[in-house]
């Protein structure tokens, strides 16, 4: 069997990719507005991932006396450059900075504010307006709206994903069983989809909002309740339609279990249709945090959110940056994941990669 | 003739029996939803798919279930293969009933049981390579120690149907259709079954594709030892294949004899008409002429012999009895007037 590997000819892509998978990648790259914002989405999302290094109120290398410091990583007390203080070390201080100065040096991120940071040294009432030091200036708490705006990025992403995956999961799981099922788990599930479905989402969310102090992850499983219904309807229809295919019954007919079949043959069906629609899922997800962070019911207080920047703006004209801001963030972000989602819904469409 | 008549008989005790069908039954409810049917006053509608059909199949044989289409030949294939309960009746695979037997005695005799689909296209998933296709029962029912062992066995199988090693790593689109019924048959018999139940095998391939495959089935039932159950309408590949031959009308058997004695002296009128409306070159040796009719509404059968309304021979006693399945010379008939029916 070995050998017979080895002797399959063609490219390396060929072998790990069915000829079908290869078709619907060449189509998705065929969509040139899909296949850059992919590229540019996936910049931005990793630049951000990696928002500690690129806007902190902390040095990302110190050299002191000799040795070297990590404070990004580690917490360092000042009197380890020679303070009076037992706290952890304010490096933006420039006391501490000159402590660190005389014996050593410091590798500054290219932001020197975190999402939190408050410039105290504001030549003009917050929010301030652009400068060099806050390039696209600070919101009406003095922080610096560039850094918060990757922050922002960054939770909004890994919100969306995370409400994305975990509602796919369910949705796929609940759609399979009513439909592989059928009968009255199908019937049951039906009726209690479209009850569910008819409640008002974002007053129950506000209800619950104020009962607990929302964090990130009570608002990912508070939204979970109501946002894993997306894909039900479709999962539902694609494995009742898959379960009566030809290689599906063949499957039972040679003895292969019930949930095997539904795992191995009928569910990757239903994957195409799931997979179109996850990116819009995905920008769903992030306009409902957004919403919600704008209302003032989503994440705690002080956290970087878009939303809140959004707010911000509303609540500031005569500072046009912020909302500018905002807007613009949300916009970029939203329209690459809706470019992204029309070349993964071209790449999926079988009248284009089954010619 | 009495060495006529010893030879038929003895190719019908060619072995015990592997597979018995015992009073099989199968009704399906095709009424409509409870309201639509108060609301507009429908009675419950029943189909009698299968109507009390009994058969053995030899070991090493095989038994060829021929009918039009809606006679009940895949209901029966179904139940035989434990995908469908039976209303009423079983089916006894060497002594085991697939519908009542425990889930781990049914998995020796599930592996033992196996089927070759109808339409190659559709019988295989075109996201696997043919080599996960064909290992697939070799995985469900644990056959293969490790990963190496099933590959080897997937190229044995492959050999043993005349494809080769490097198909292993192809789609299935990458076949004509002759070449993707051969997988479907190493499919079959990756689980080293004894039975397999073929589901008109044939009919979705060309004329000349068909004689390679029925060739290839012929050659794996005398190396394998295998028995068949043959569904099929195509009465020229029931006479180069089958040993016994079933006649299926409405879901009724009528008419059950050897291959020889059904070619020679048909005796129920319907496979009579059969014969004579199957398309031919040389001809079966008899008159052209066929009988009218359809097949009736399954859901309001005739009453008594359900083949009354299109039987030449027809009489009062045909439309209201029953007939009873009895011995006529070298067959089993189910018709007042097989005796009338010799030629």
């Amino acid at each position: 069997m070995a050998a017979v590997m080895e002797g399959a000819k063609g490219s390396r892509r060929d072998r790990f990719l069915s000829p079908v998978n290869l078709r619907r990648w060449q189509t998705f790259c065929a969509n040139r507005r899909g296949y850059w914002s992919l590229w540019i989405f996936l910049i931005l999302f990793v630049v951000t991932l990696f928002a500690e290094f690129v806007a902190n109120d902390r040095p990302l290398y110190v050299s002191y006396d000799g040795q070297s410091f990590f404070p990004v990583f580690v917490d360092y007390p000042e009197t380890r450059f020679g303070g009076d203080f037992e706290t952890s070390a304010e490096y933006r201080d420039p006391f501490v900075a000159e402590l660190i100065e005389e014996k050593g040096w410091m590798l500054w991120p290219l932001i020197r504010y975190s999402y939190d940071t408050v410039n105290y040294e504001l030549p003009v009432p917050a929010p301030a307006p652009p400068s060099a030091e806050n390039w696209i200036g600070t919101d009406d708490q003095g922080r610096d709206v560039l850094a918060r705006v990757i922050y922002g990025f960054r939770i909004s992403i890994l919100f969306g994903l995370a409400l994305t995956v975990f509602s796919s999961i369910i949705g796929v799981a609940v759609g399979a069983v009513q439909g592989y099922l059928g009968g009255w788990v199908d019937l049951v599930g039906q009726r209690f989809l479209e009850v569910w479905s008819g409640l008002p989402v974002l007053y129950l969310l506000i209800i619950l909002a104020s009962i607990v102090e929302p964090n990130f992850w009570w608002l990912l499983g508070l939204m979970l309740l109501f946002s894993w219904m997306s894909l039900v309807g479709v999962v539902r229809a694609e494995v009742l339609r898959a379960r009566n295919l030809d290689y599906v019954r063949a499957a039972a007919a040679l003895g292969v279990g019930r949930w095997t079949i539904l795992v191995r043959h009928v569910l990757p069906n239903a994957m195409v249709a799931t997979l179109t629609f996850l990116p819009f899922i995905l920008n769903g997800s992030i306009t409902t945090l957004t919403s919600l962070d704008f209302l003032g019911f989503g994440l705690p207080p002080g956290s970087a959110s878009l939303g809140e920047l959004l707010a911000q703006g509303k609540q500031n004209l005569q500072a046009p940056w912020l909302g500018i801001t905002a807007f613009l963030v949300l916009a970029v972000m939203l329209s690459l994941l809706i470019f992204i989602g029309e070349a993964v819904r071209d790449a999926f469409d079988p009248r284009k990669s089954l010619q | 003739m009495s060495a006529v008549v010893s030879e038929f008989a003895s190719s019908t005790e060619a072995g015990q029996a592997l597979v018995e069908v015992r009073a099989l039954t199968r009704r399906f409810d095709v009424s409509s939803p409870w309201l639509n049917r108060v609301l507009q006053r429908e009675p419950r509608r029943i189909l009698t798919a299968v109507d009390d059909v009994s058969f053995d199949i030899a070991r090493g044989s095989t038994y060829a279930l021929v009918g039009e289409s809606g006679s009940g030949k895949s209901t029966i294939a179904k139940m035989v293969l434990g995908l469908l309960a039976p209303s009423a009746g079983q089916v006894l695979i060497d002594g085991s009933d697939l519908s009542r037997a425990d889930a781990a005695a049914n998995a020796n005799v599930r592996r033992r049981v196996q089927m070759i689909f109808q339409d190659p296209h559709a019988s295989l998933n075109p996201r696997w390579r043919v080599g996960d296709i064909i290992s697939e029962p070799i995985e469900a029912f644990g056959l293969a120690a490790n990963s190496g062992e099933r590959a080897d066995r997937v190229v044995e199988l492959l050999a043993q149907v005349g494809l080769s090693a490097a198909d292993a790593t192809k789609f299935p689109h990458q076949f004509s259709g002759g070449q993707k019924q051969r997988i479907g048959i190493a499919r079959a018999l990756a689980s080293n079954p004894e039975f397999i139940v073929c589901d008109e095998p044939t009919s979705a391939l060309d004329v000349s594709v068909q004689a390679q495959v029925l060739n290839l089935m012929r050659d794996l039932q005398a190396e394998l030892g295998l028995t068949y159950l043959f569904i099929t309408h195509d009465l020229s590949v029931v006479q180069y294949m089958a040993d016994e031959v079933g006649v299926l009308y409405l879901g009724r058997l009528v008419e059950t004899a050897s291959r020889e004695a059904l070619f020679a002296s048909p005796r129920h009128p319907y496979t009579r008409m059969l014969l004579e409306a199957a398309p031919r070159l040389d001809g079966f040796g008899r008159e052209h002429v066929i009988d009218g009719g359809e097949i009736p509404d399954p859901i309001n059968p005739p009453a008594g012999c359900h083949y009354h309304p299109r039987c030449p021979l027809a009489n009062a006693r045909c439309q209201s009895e029953i007939p009873l399945v009895r011995d006529v010379q070298w067959s089993r008939v189910a018709c007042h007037e097989a005796e009338h029916t010799g030629l």
